[in-house]
C-alpha cells in the first residue's frame, strides 16, 4: 500500500438542503393534473359505495383481511383465486418494464408516491414560506425569531395534517370507511387502525418533508433496476450539450458568437427537486420529472432561442443531431421490438385475466371423501360413505343449493341435518356439508372395491350447476 | 451525454487509499444513515435490557418488561377462553335439542366437539369414530343405549358400567357358560339360533330349533323375543348386520359363555364442562347415526 500524504476525507456527508424554485410550463401542468387525479383516486376510492348485501359493508373497494376477501366493484376475489392478484402484480411489473424501456423513469418522475407527496409538500412549503429565495433566506437565518418559528411550525403542522390524512385514507381500504371514520373520531377504532395511521403519517411526514430525494438516491432499488431497463432508444430527459456548449453568459462583445445556447443561468438546477445539474448528463439521481425542461424552455423563449435545449430525447439521436439533422420521429423510438414485446406480454396477461374472470364458475364445490373410515355398514347391511362437501356461495345473500348424484342408480344421497337434499348456504361463505351416499345391502356397489359417480350441485335461484367426480368405496375396499 | 470526456475530466475525490496505483473513489455515506445505525445500536442495547436476551449458564436475563413466550401463550389461551365464554355459556344453557337448529351454535358445537372427541374419545372409539371390536362404531345407525341428543348426552355424562358415577348406565349379561347357567350343549344350540336372527347360516342348522327355546327362556327378557334388543338395558339388537364383538359362531359362543361387560368412564363432573359435553354430543350426533328426539 502506497503511503499517501493527503488527509483522509470524510466518509459521511450531510444532506445538502434543496430549495426547488417555482416553475411553470406544460410538464409542470401535466404533473399538477396527474397529482390531483392520483391523490383524488387515493383519497376518494374507499368512500365509493357498492351494494354488497346485508352482511358486508357496501364498499366498492374493500380488502377484507379478516374475511379473506378482496372486493373491487363487481369483482370478488376469494383466497383460492389469488392468482388474479398474482396476475395483476405480473402486469404491474411488465407495465413498469414497458414504460421504462419506452419513456425512461416516468414512474419516478410522475407517478411514484414519493414524488407525488414530495411535490405536494414542496407546494405547501412554498405557500407558507415563499419561493426558493425566501426559503433560502429563512434557512440561512440562524436566529429563531418569532417569524421563523411561526413559519416553520405552520409548515410542519400543515405537513402533519396531510400525513395524517394519508395514513387515515389507507386504513379506510380495509374496513367500512364511514363506520371507521366515526370510530376514529370518537376513539372507538381498533388500536391497529390508530397504529397504522400514525406509522404511515410518520413516514409520510419524514419522507415527504425531510428525506425527499434521499429516499430516491439511497433507499429505493428502482433507479438501479430502471437503469438496466433503459437503452439508447429510450426517450428520457437530457441536455443537448452539442447545442448548449460551450456555455456562458451571452455578454455583448465578449465572444458570445462562439458560445452555445446555454447561458448558464442555472434555472434548470434551481427548479430540480433532486438538486442535480442535468447538464452533467444521465445520472442515477435524476427522476426525470421534466421540470428542468419547463425551466429551460422558459429561458430559451426569453433569449429568443428555440426550445428544447433540455428535452425528452433518445441518446441514439445524438450523432444525427450533432451533424445538424433532425432527430428521428418519436414513434420510431417507441415502436421497437423490445417495447412491442413488453406490450404483447402485458396484454397477454391482461386478456388472460379478463377471460379467467368471466369464465370462473359462479358456484363451486369441492368433494373430499372421508377416509377414516372409508365406509360404514349400517344395521340393515347397507354400506354408506361420507363426503365432506364444501359449497361456495359467492353471492351477497343465502341461497338454496340442491345436491344430486348421477352415474349410478343404486346409490342414494342424503345430507346430515337436512330432511331433503337441499341446503341453504349462507351469503359469501364456504359451507361445509356432510353428505352420505348409501348402497343397499347386496348390490354390486356395496360389495365392489370402488364405484365412480358424480355429485352435482345446483343453485336453485338461477340454475347454475357445478359437478365433481368422486368414488364410492364398498366392502372390498 | 454518451461522450464521457466530461465525466472523466471531473476531479473525483478519493478515499486516499491506493493499491498498486488503483485508487478508491470516495462515495460518502449520508450522515442520517450513520445516525440510524447508531440509533439501532442504542435501541438494541435497550431492547436486550427490556426483553429476555443475555444468556447465562442455566437461564437468560428475564428482561425488565417481564415478557415471555410462555406468558404469551397463557395469555392467548385466557383471551381465547374469555372470547368463547359467552357461546359456551349459551351452549350449556339452551335446550339440548335446539342446538342443531341454531346455525352458529351448531357450527361451534361441531368444531369444538370434534376437538373434544379427539382428546377424550378417540382412544377407544377411534379418531374417525369408527370404533373397534368391543368399542361401538358411532357412525352407523345402531345404538346400544339410544341415539338421540338426550341419550348420547346421558351416556357421555355418566358413562357405562363404571364405578365412578352412581348414575352410570348399567346392565350385566350373565356369563351363561362360566357360571354354569347353561350347559355346553345349550350354548351351542343358542349360538346357532342367534346366527339365524340376522340371516346368517349357522354351522349346525339342526341345533337352531332347540336354540330358539333356550333363547326364549334365557335371553328374550333382555334381547326381546324377536331378538331386537332393548335400549333401556343396553341389550344389543341381534337381528341387524352390526356386531360389537363379532357375528361369527365362535365369537357368539364366547359371548354367551363368558358374557360381555363394556365399560365407559363418565365424562361429566371433573373431566369435561357441560359445554364441552354438549359439543361432543352434537358432534357424535352429527356423524351420521344421530336419531331425532321424541317429541
Amino acid at each position: 500500500m502506497a503511503d499517501t500524504e493527503t488527509p483522509a476525507p470524510s466518509l459521511y456527508e450531510s444532506r445538502e438542503p434543496i430549495f426547488p424554485r417555482r416553475v411553470s410550463g406544460k410538464f409542470r401542468n401535466l404533473k399538477w393534473v396527474l397529482m390531483a387525479v392520483m391523490l383524488g383516486i387515493y383519497y376518494v376510492t374507499p368512500w365509493l359505495r357498492w351494494d354488497r348485501g346485508p352482511e358486508l359493508p357496501d364498499q366498492a373497494v374493500l380488502l377484507d383481511l379478516a374475511g379473506r376477501r378482496f372486493f373491487f366493484f363487481m369483482i370478488e376475489i376469494w383466497p383460492h383465486e389469488f392468482y388474479f392478484v398474482a396476475g395483476l402484480l405480473v402486469m404491474a411489473g411488465l407495465g413498469l418494464f414497458l414504460f421504462t424501456s419506452a419513456l425512461g423513469r416516468v414512474w419516478c418522475g410522475y407517478a411514484c408516491p414519493q414524488t407525488v407527496w414530495t411535490d405536494l409538500f414542496i407546494l405547501v412549503e412554498r405557500w407558507i414560506e415563499g419561493d426558493r429565495n425566501a426559503r433560502l433566506r429563512l434557512h440561512r437565518q440562524k436566529k429563531w425569531d418569532f417569524r421563523k418559528a411561526r413559519l416553520r411550525v405552520t409548515k410542519w403542522v400543515a405537513w402533519f395534517l396531510i400525513a395524517l390524512a394519508t395514513g387515515g385514507a389507507w386504513v379506510f381500504y380495509f374496513t367500512d370507511a364511514p363506520t371507521l371514520a366515526v370510530d376514529l373520531v370518537t376513539g372507538n377504532a381498533h388500536p391497529v387502525a390508530y397504529t397504522t395511521m400514525l406509522i404511515l403519517a410518520g413516514t409520510t411526514f419524514a419522507f415527504g418533508g425531510f428525506a425527499r430525494e434521499q429516499i430516491c438516491i439511497y433507499a429505493c432499488p428502482w433507479p438501479r433496476i430502471q437503469a438496466a431497463m433503459m437503452d439508447e432508444d429510450t426517450l428520457t430527459v437530457g441536455y443537448r450539450d452539442w447545442r448548449g456548449e460551450p456555455r456562458g453568459k451571452h455578454r455583448k462583445g465578449a465572444g458570445a458568437e462562439n458560445l452555445g445556447d446555454c447561458i448558464d443561468c442555472r434555472a434548470c438546477v434551481n427548479v430540480c427537486p433532486m438538486g442535480i445539474d442535468i447538464r452533467d448528463g444521465q445520472q442515477l439521481a435524476c427522476i426525470t420529472c421534466a421540470l428542468c425542461i419547463d425551466a429551460c424552455d422558459d429561458v430559451m423563449a426569453k433569449i429568443g432561442k428555440p426550445r428544447g435545449l433540455i428535452d425528452y430525447l433518445a441518446l441514439s439521436d445524438e450523432t444525427r443531431e450533432r451533424e445538424g439533422h433532425t432527430p428521428r420521429a418519436v414513434w420510431k423510438h417507441v415502436f421497437r421490438p423490445r417495447v412491442i414485446l413488453y406490450t404483447a406480454l402485458w396484454s397477454l396477461v391482461g386478456i388472460g385475466l379478463v377471460f379467467a374472470l368471466f369464465l370462473r364458475p359462479e358456484i363451486e364445490m369441492t368433494v373430499a371423501p372421508v377416509r377414516n373410515p372409508t365406509f360404514v355398514v349400517l344395521s340393515d347391511g347397507s354400506v354408506r360413505n361420507t363426503y365432506d362437501v364444501r359449497l361456495l356461495n359467492k353471492h351477497g345473500e343465502a341461497r338454496p343449493f340442491e345436491l344430486t348424484l348421477t352415474g349410478n342408480d343404486n346409490l342414494t344421497l342424503s345430507l346430515e341435518g337436512e330432511d331433503d337434499t337441499t341446503v341453504d348456504v349462507p351469503a359469501n361463505e364456504t359451507y361445509l356439508q356432510r353428505v352420505y351416499v348409501t348402497a343397499p345391502n347386496g348390490t354390486e356397489e356395496a360389495q365392489d372395491e370402488r364405484t365412480a359417480f358424480s355429485l352435482w350441485v345446483e343453485d336453485l335461484t338461477n340454475g347454475t350447476r357445478a359437478e365433481n367426480d368422486t368414488v364410492f368405496n364398498g366392502r372390498d375396499n | 451525454m454518451s461522450d464521457n470526456k466530461k465525466q472523466d475530466d471531473l476531479d473525483y475525490e478519493t478515499t486516499g487509499h491506493s493499491w498498486d496505483g488503483i485508487q478508491e473513489y470516495n462515495k460518502p455515506l449520508p450522515k442520517w444513515w450513520l445516525m440510524i445505525f447508531y440509533a439501532c445500536i442504542v435501541w438494541g442495547i435497550g431492547y436486550s435490557i427490556a426483553y429476555p436476551a443475555w444468556p447465562g449458564v442455566r437461564t437468560a436475563t428475564a428482561g425488565l418488561l417481564g415478557w415471555s413466550t410462555r406468558g404469551n401463550v397463557e395469555q392467548a389461551i385466557q383471551d381465547h377462553e374469555a372470547e368463547l365464554a359467552p357461546i359456551n355459556e349459551q351452549l350449556a344453557s339452551v335446550e339440548l335439542t335446539s342446538i342443531t337448529s341454531d346455525p352458529e351454535l351448531n357450527t361451534y358445537a361441531l368444531n369444538a366437539g370434534a376437538a373434544v372427541f379427539r382428546t377424550w374419545c378417540a382412544q377407544c372409539h377411534g379418531s374417525g369414530a369408527a370404533g373397534a371390536t368391543g368399542y361401538p362404531n358411532l357412525l352407523d345407525d345402531d345404538w346400544l343405549w339410544g341415539g338421540t341428543m338426550e341419550d348420547i348426552h346421558y351416556t357421555v355424562s355418566h358413562g357405562i358400567r363404571n364405578e365412578d358415577d352412581p348414575d352410570a348406565r348399567y346392565s350385566e349379561m350373565p356369563a351363561f357358560g362360566r357360571d354354569e347357567l347353561l350347559s355346553e350343549e345349550e350354548i351351542a344350540q343358542v349360538a346357532n339360533f342367534v346366527m339365524t336372527l340376522s340371516g346368517e347360516t349357522p354351522p349346525e342348522p339342526e341345533l337352531v330349533e332347540a336354540g330358539a327355546e333356550v333363547f326364549d327362556i334365557n335371553c328374550a327378557s333382555c334381547h326381546m323375543e324377536d331378538g331386537t334388543g332393548d335400549r333401556w338395558q343396553g341389550a344389543p339388537d341381534l337381528t341387524d348386520a352390526i356386531w360389537l364383538y363379532g357375528g361369527d359362531y365362535d365369537t357368539i359362543h364366547e359371548t354367551v359363555t363368558n358374557a360381555r361387560f363394556g365399560v365407559m368412564p363418565p365424562m361429566g363432573g371433573a373431566e369435561l364442562s357441560e359445554a364441552e359435553i354438549r359439543a361432543v354430543v352434537t358432534y357424535v350426533h352429527g356423524l351420521g347415526g344421530g336419531e331425532a328426539s321424541e317429541e
